[in-house]
């Protein structure tokens, strides 16, 4: 299996153009969500003939109503935040491709491999979830870490395209990694949106222009309730490939551990939304607290603990 | 004992409850968090005696606490047991509501409607039973009833995605099964490891003896193993330039079944990943390393060949030690025999480097093989009743002067060095030997259906919602007609908000 190294070079320059145009895009959110005044006003009754239904952006029905902005500065900055995400989500897709290209094999081998495949999700994830929640200018909050990860993966973790280990050469791997990859890149979503919940939430004035805590709960919910059966799925998938790779389906590995911990907190969190007395805070730091647990999972476990799950790449 | 049943009563309401059932969950994650921080006994039995040591006291009484058997402590099992109970307690309940409810109608439309979250009225000019046709036709495939109501109202009450509830019956219950199986599968399996050199060497699933080391379930005891034998023909393995490990493979034969009396071997190509699956039980190459080959002539002229296998110390280099170790031939005093006893121990290079006389390993691979090695003579302590490592000797042997190191040298392939007895000790190079597992779970397809089961419950109740609406409509008098709509999202608002707007959008529309 040799390795096609132009590919593979223009793998990396493609992921270093993503990473700049996510920096620059996040800028642009920032700018956004500086901009923008607390109440969001401006709609103007269109007189029309016909009866026109416009959606606001609290999703109430407002007939006759248009809602018409004109595109302010921060609109306008919000947009170009949008198309800059766009442009990073096609280089950054094209830098998987390309990665996958070189080294004939599903290009989510060793850690930095999977961190690209992870943030990759996450980016995603966020433009279908602006699509369905007014949220647009938080994207620098999810953009902003995503962009660490994406450096930490792209300088400390970085290998050459190789091919892997015997132990990873198996369909199981292409099934189980990019499962849970693609699931731990979705956490992020609610991680982020929790965290700005805990902060909308404490009622400081520095606070008041995020979104209300009803939308950034229910955002949480819905990227979790999405993400949660993806990761389950991810596990057993992993646990299937253990059997045939390791000997046994489960062994309390370190890393299957933690992945063990990390689900019985979301599971936790998705308890505690229907139960009296913890929902809103409480529940949103036990989400905050998973998120957590699956970068520990990712970071701590690979390069910390000697454990079986040995694709960290890193030496 | 009124006072008693009271008290069971209020436990178990306590334990079902669902606070108690998150409270578990998270000493759940938290007793579990040890296991990944702390080295665990059935991973690594070595690491955790060189931590307890290390840490003195402390390791000492986390020990105690069986820390470092997180999985199988007391404390861990009863949060489960704990959990799981509620978790029953939870489901029976749970279960008698869902088959009452799967009969039942949808419930009475509630006299006032705009007291619910979601509401909308109008007045239009369509009568009670074309608005209650167009409703219905509205909200096909969600359960329904039509009710009349004083007054000539009629109502119509709908709800939808029962199925949610059914999804989430189905995820908990098959955890319980999951668990179950998996306790079963503990108690019932058995796991054990071999080493068999890869030129044919064979290993019979006959007996625990057979094994290196063996781990039974409980209900284990060592006779009644699925019998089957394998028999190891060669290895291979593959490299990258930089050492990494590409591809191995062992060519094994097998046999089972009556296999076993015809003789047949049957091939089997056994690679990571690919276990070879017979007679119930799973053969697994789990790793590789190499046997030196020695071949000492004693001063009587008599030859012998020593293979042993030497265990890898770097996993990269496969840099390798062991001792192999000799009676002397020939001999019939058995405590002249104890005192001329030989061993050769040191390092094994498969791709030999010297760094001066320092040898170490450049590559995994077989390439130049070189080995330096200490050599000692005297009593090795083989009968002396302690367990003897068969990578090592016995240390104290050598402090209590019963054996003497006689020789220090570096070898290469077919190089060989002269003891001061005339013993010549030559080095013929390396051959592979391959470890291999074999495992037994006889309850594994059920932990995997269960997973089946886990994942599709959770995927259909965590996507399906489950929703109330009510259409009442109320003749006026004046021929128009006074619409109401209510709605209700039981589970995961989300979303509900604009359903339920177009809903009464179209169902509150004066017909064009
Ligand atoms: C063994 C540990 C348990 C785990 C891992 C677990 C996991 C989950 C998960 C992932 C969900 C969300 C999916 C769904 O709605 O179906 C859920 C929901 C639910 N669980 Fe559990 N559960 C456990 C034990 C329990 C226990 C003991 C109870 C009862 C006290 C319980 C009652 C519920 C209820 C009522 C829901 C529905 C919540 C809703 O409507 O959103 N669970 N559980």
């Amino acid at each position: 299996m040799p390795v096609n190294a132009t590919l593979a070079t223009y793998s990396d320059w493609t992921y270093g153009a993503a990473v700049a145009v996510y920096v620059i895009a996040a800028v642009f959110y920032l700018c956004e969500q500086a901009f923008t005044k607390n109440k969001v006003k401006q709609r103007e009754l269109v007189a029309s003939g016909t009866q026109v239904a416009g959606t606001a952006e609290d999703g109430t029905w407002t007939p006759g109503l248009v809602v018409r902005e004109q595109p302010s500065r921060a609109e306008r900055l919000g947009r170009m935040g949008v198309a800059m995400t766009l442009l990073g989500v096609v280089l950054h897709g094209a830098s998987l491709v390309l990665r996958g290209l070189a080294t004939e094999r599903a290009p989510w081998g060793n850690m930095y491999e999977y961190t690209a495949l992870l943030t990759f999700a996450a980016v995603v994830g966020w433009l279908v979830l602006m699509r369905m929640f007014p949220v647009r200018r938080l994207g620098g909050f999810v953009l902003v870490p995503i962009g660490i990860l994406m450096f930490l993966g792209g300088t400390v973790l970085y290998a050459e395209a190789a091919p892997v280990q015997p132990a990873l050469q198996s369909y199981w791997l292409v099934v189980h990694v990019s499962v849970i990859s693609v699931s731990s890149g979705l956490f992020l979503l609610p991680g982020v949106a929790s965290v700005l919940y805990l902060l909308k939430s404490s009622g400081r004035a520095r606070f008041a222009k995020l979104p209300d805590s009803d939308v950034l709960d229910r955002l949480a919910y819905r990227s979790t309730v999405f993400a949660f059966p993806l990761f389950t799925l991810g596990i057993i998938c992993g646990a299937i490939w253990a059997e045939a790779a390791w000997g046994r389906f489960w062994g309390w590995d370190p890393k299957e551990t933690v992945s063990f911990v990390a689900w019985v907190v979301y599971a936790a969190y998705l308890h505690a939304r229907a139960t009296a007395g913890w929902r809103g805070r409480p529940a949103a730091w036990v989400n905050t607290l998973g998120f957590a647990l699956t970068v520990f999972n990712l970071f701590f476990i690979n390069l910390v603990t000697t454990g079986l799950h040995s694709y960290a790449g890193v030496n | 004992m009124r006072a008693f049943l009271a008290f069971l009563r209020n436990t178990w309401r306590g334990l079902t409850a669902m606070r108690t059932a998150l409270t578990l969950l998270f000493l759940l994650a938290l007793g579990a968090m040890p296991g990944a921080l702390l080295p665990q006994r059935s991973l690594n039995a070595l690491k955790v005696t060189e931590y307890i040591a290390e840490k003195g006291w402390w390791g000492r009484l986390l020990d105690r606490l069986q820390f470092f058997d997180v999985y199988a402590s007391y404390w861990f099992s009863a949060v489960y047991v704990l959990l799981f109970v509620s978790l029953v307690g939870c489901l029976l309940p749970r279960t008698w509501e869902y088959f009452k409810q799967m009969r039942a109608k949808p419930v009475l439309t509630p006299r006032n409607l705009s007291r619910l979250p979601h509401h909308a009225s109008e007045e239009l000019s369509a009568s009670p039973e074309a608005v209650v046709a167009r409703a219905k036709q509205r909200l096909r495939g969600w359960r329904l009833v039509e009710r009349e109501e004083a007054g000539g109202a009629r109502s119509v009450s709908a709800e939808r995605g029962f199925l949610r509830e059914t999804g989430n019956l189905v995820f908990h219950f098959s955890l319980l099964g999951l668990l179950v199986a998996f306790a079963l599968g503990k108690m019932f399996g058995y796991e054990g490891q071999v080493i068999v050199q890869a030129n044919g060497g064979q290993f019979c699933n006959s007996g625990v003896f057979n094994y290196d080391t063996f781990r039974p379930g409980l209900r284990v005891d060592g006779t009644n193993l699925n019998q089957f034998c394998v028999k190891v023909d060669d290895f291979h393995a593959t490299y990258l330039h930089n050492g990494q490990a590409q591809e191995f493979r062992a060519n094994i034969g097998y046999q089972s079944g009556a296999d076993l009396d015809s003789g047949t071997w049957r091939p089997y190509p056994l690679e990571v990943n690919s276990p070879l699956r017979t007679a119930g039980d799973r053969v697994y190459l789990l790793g590789h390393g190499y046997t030196p080959l020695f071949t000492v002539t004693f001063p009587n002229g008599v030859t012998r060949t020593g293979e042993t296998q030497w265990r890898p110390v770097n996993d990269v280099t496969l840099a390798s030690e062991g001792a192999t170790k000799f009676d002397p031939p020939g001999v019939t005093d058995t405590e002249q025999r104890r005192k001329n006893q030989l061993a050769i121990t040191g390092l094994l290079a498969p791709t030999a480097v010297f760094r001066g006389e320092l040898l170490d390993s450049a590559f995994p691979e077989d390439r130049d093989p070189a080995v330096a090695v200490d050599v000692y003579r005297g009593d090795l302590g083989t009968d002396s009743g302690r367990g003897q490592s068969i990578f090592a000797i016995d240390r104290q042997q050598v402090e209590n002067g019963k054996l003497a190191k006689v020789a220090r040298q570096n070898l290469r392939k077919g190089e060989s060095t002269t003891l001061d007895d005339g013993t010549v000790i030559r080095f013929d190079g390396v051959r592979d030997w391959v470890s291999l597992q074999v495992s037994h779970d006889p309850t594994q397809v059920w932990v995997l259906a269960f997973s089946v089961l886990v994942i599709l419950g959770l995927g259909t109740s965590l996507t399906i919602k489950r929703r109330r609406v009510w259409v009442r409509a109320t003749p006026r008098g004046d021929g128009r007609t006074v619409v109401e709509v209510g709605g209700l999202a039981r589970t995961d608002q989300a979303g509900y908000g604009e359903e339920f707007t177009a809903l009464s959008r179209d169902l509150l529309e004066e017909e064009s």
